[in-house]
């Protein structure tokens, strides 16, 4: 689909450094060591700024946030903690809500049971997504609101970490390809128009 | 004061700005065998600068930005924040050191392109013929100005272009939308086919987008490869840029010199009041230069030109060179834009499938040309059509996981079935050039060049704000057709009218007539005041119809070139 070679990629990192003119210039090494986390790695990742129980909170959460699916690949597969991870080792406000939350988290399994999160039952997991996964049960308790907060980093930060991966994009998105002609499928056409009754 | 380098070479034609004007002129020239010199403020640009089929995943951050910044919005007033832009600007609203200001109490925005091909590597790529009745605006209605030429006049010259670049389109004899030569077009998306059918319902032609697209090989160019990707430049070179549509192919006779990271400050004249040189800032050594040259070229942007006459004050012209009727920088229009978006619900869940294609397949012309005496404002607009599936980003799909909130499967399952359900209808609007609405040079501000810099005043008018309260009316009317639901419309809150200069159509401040007590420019884009001096970009424009002014600034372009080589033949300049 694409024919980026890892030069160009650099080359890449290297003018949206430029663009960036209110950072600091990295240098060649650190876009090198960022490019190499770009890949993948499945269980062998090692966080490079969350500790080793903060990351694998991050992705039991990204694992509940979009599983796999009929043997489609989800969050975890798509590489979204370690995306995070690195972002958290770039930015020190959003490594904060990483730790703060996580603490947070692990606080909340405590009374229900459970040592932390992510040790703690599955059902005891989805029991705690149920109330931090929707905005108005902060409202009716306001204790969860930091936990509400939190999710709704965690479920971003996977959201777009999923979908903006090769992986996750390839779910929905069927383009950013070449084709020497361009058609629109009858299929798609013959459903909208039926349901529109245009 | 540091030594003004003078290179004593004398250029035929040295021509100020690398975007639709400057590029055309510069092809049109070196085709007659003509010696140019290209000056351009910004650095050269090739395909390797452009981000086209760049991926989020191309880079590490996904495009969040290096330091996940476009998580954490700045402050107001503070810069950065921003993650990775795909686009092919090379430059924007706040470029470095290059200031503008605006009048108190006024807004204007201005978008500056520094690089060789200026704002044609992002633009559009709309390509759209100014239908006869536009240049006679005064005549019909009474208001602004007419033109000092007819369309027969440049008509020719929209056919040399549309056969050179190719336009993509369908004819179809709408008085408002002439037919011009066309290559096939690619089929309507869905999206565009559900918009054609309730504009029908409601009385309104939707047809065929006309773009700057090749969609069959055209003049050594291989066709559009249906990317979705204009904005980022194009690497094939299957649409419309100046650099590598006219510039770089140019180059190639030999006949082009281009210095770029070159930005004019001043026109220099003899006791004749002629222009005989240049003087530049070469941005590589931070020092002033000079070229001579025997004609010059200002293709610098209606507004950088017009800025450019206004800080040339030499013998005998302290108002600005050219600028003996005072009209330099006035009568300044941009286009009248307004949007509106609705998720349709017959979207909703059909077969996903690549509707990238090309920037708009479907164009809406202005369909009550003959209607303003019933209509409270007096001039028209177009309608464009925006949907499908674009390339997931970063907060793509913010709004939806908001709505339905949770996790898990039902929330994907949510996802995949609000992607690409929106339309949105952008009009696009005829302001009519008034006395409120100009640039002057600012007498207090520099840019880091010690290049005075320009002062914006912007006013619409009544007939602008009914135009954009008429689009409200009928982008909900079409939308609800569709299905889609559209919030009643607000008529005591303020018009949403855009900024002026939003739309980046800013025309007119170099404006051509046949008299040189109003106007700067004859119907050949030539200076009254000072004959070796022409203008090729949106200065000239005396009216700002509805329809994209790019078109039209090649065809201008076009025939000034054409002129310009036949009076130089002549000996005239």
């Amino acid at each position: 689909m694409s024919d980026l070679t890892r030069r160009d990629i650099l080359q890449r990192v290297a003018m949206a450094i430029a663009a960036a003119a209110t950072f600091d210039k990295l240098d060649a090494q650190e876009i090198h060591h960022m490019v190499e986390m770009q890949t993948p790695s499945g269980g062998t990742y090692t966080p490079g700024s969350l500790s080793a129980h903060e990351y694998r909170t991050v992705e039991r959460l990204a694992d509940l946030i979009i599983p796999v699916e009929n043997g489609k690949p989800g969050a975890l597969e798509a590489g979204a903690p370690a995306w995070i991870d690195m972002l958290a080792g770039v930015n020190a406000q959003l490594k904060d809500v990483y730790v703060k939350g996580v603490a947070w988290l692990d606080t909340a399994m405590t009374s229900r049971g459970a040592t932390d999160f992510v040790s703690a039952t599955s059902a005891q997991q989805t029991a705690m997504l149920d109330q931090i996964a929707f905005r108005r049960n902060g409202e009716q308790t306001p204790d969860l609101q930091p936990g509400i907060q939190f999710f709704n980093w965690v479920r971003r930060m996977t959201v777009d970490g999923f979908y903006t991966s090769r992986i996750g994009m390839r779910d929905i998105y069927q383009g950013n390809t070449a084709l020497a002609q361009f058609t629109v499928p009858a299929a798609s056409l013959e459903y909208a128009l039926k349901k529109s009754g245009l | 004061m540091a030594q003004v380098v003078r290179n004593p070479d004398v250029h035929d034609v040295v021509i100020i700005g690398s975007g639709a004007g400057g590029g055309t002129v510069t092809k049109v020239l070196a085709d007659l065998g003509i010696n140019v010199l290209l000056l351009e403020a910004g650095p050269m640009s090739s395909a390797a600068d452009f981000k086209e089929h760049m991926a989020p995943y191309d880079v590490p951050h996904r495009g969040v930005g290096e330091r996940a910044e476009a998580y954490f919005p700045p402050a107001q007033g503070r810069g950065g924040g921003a993650g990775i832009a795909y686009g092919a600007d090379f430059g924007g609203r706040t470029i470095e050191g290059e200031p503008y200001t605006t009048a108190p109490g006024n807004q204007f925005a201005w978008f500056r392109s520094r690089v060789l091909g200026g704002r044609t590597l992002h633009y559009g790529r709309i390509t759209l013929r100014f239908a006869d009745y536009d240049f006679k605006p005064k005549t019909r209605d009474g208001l602004g100005f007419d033109w000092p030429i007819t369309y027969n006049d440049i008509k020719p010259y929209y056919e040399k272009a549309e056969r050179f670049i190719g336009c993509t389109g369908a004819p179809e004899g709408i008085a408002s939308a002439p037919d011009g030569i066309f290559q096939p077009p690619a089929p309507l998306r869905v999206h565009d086919v559900l918009t054609q059918k309730a504009c029908a319902k409601l009385g309104i032609r939707a047809i065929n987008g006309r773009q700057a697209v090749i969609t069959r090989p055209t003049n050594g160019r291989p066709p559009c490869h249906y990317c979705g990707q204009c904005g980022r430049g194009c690497r094939t070179a299957s649409n419309y840029a100046s650099s590598y549509v006219q510039i770089l192919p140019a180059m190639q006779t030999g006949r082009v010199q281009v210095l770029a990271n070159s930005m004019a400050r001043e026109l220099i004249t003899d006791a004749s009041g002629k222009v005989t040189a240049v003087s530049y800032i070469d941005k590589n050594t931070g020092t002033e230069k000079q070229v001579r040259c025997r004609t010059v070229v200002l293709s610098a942007s209606a507004c950088e030109s017009a800025r450019l006459l206004l800080n040339s004050k030499g013998n005998g012209h302290p108002n600005g060179l050219a600028n003996s009727s005072g009209m330099v920088g006035k009568y300044l229009t941009d286009t009248v834009g307004f949007s509106m978006s609705a998720t349709i619900p017959a979207l909703v869940g059909m077969p996903i499938y690549n509707s990238d294609g090309y920037s708009n397949h479907l164009y809406v012309p202005w369909w009550l040309w003959d209607k303003h005496k019933d209509l409270n404002f007096a001039r028209g607009y177009h309608i464009e059509v925006g949907g499908g599936y674009g390339m997931p980003g970063i907060g793509s799909f913010n709004g939806t996981v908001n709505r339905v909130e949770g996790y898990g499967l039902s929330m994907k399952q949510a996802i995949r079935e609000n992607y690409g359900i929106s339309v949105n209808l952008a009009g696009r609007g005829e302001m009519i050039p008034n006395e409120d609405s100009y640039c002057e040079i600012d007498p207090d501000t520099k840019d880091k060049y010690g290049i005075p810099v320009l002062r914006f005043h912007w006013k619409w008018s009544d007939h602008e704000l009914n135009q954009v309260r008429h689009m409200q009316q009928t982008f909900k009317a079409i939308l609800e057709t569709m299905g889609g639901t559209v919030p009643a419309i607000n008529t005591q809150a303020p018009v949403p009218i855009s900024t002026g200069g939003a739309i980046i159509h800013e025309v007119g401040s170099v404006r051509m007539g046949d008299s040189p007590q109003t106007s700067v420019l004859n119907k050949f884009c030539q200076a009254h005041d000072v004959k070796n001096v022409f203008v090729a970009d949106g200065g000239p424009f005396v009216s700002n119809a509805d329809k994209n002014p790019t078109h039209t600034i090649i065809a201008l372009a076009w025939r000034t070139a054409e002129y310009l080589a036949e009076e130089m033949r002549k000996g005239n300049v």
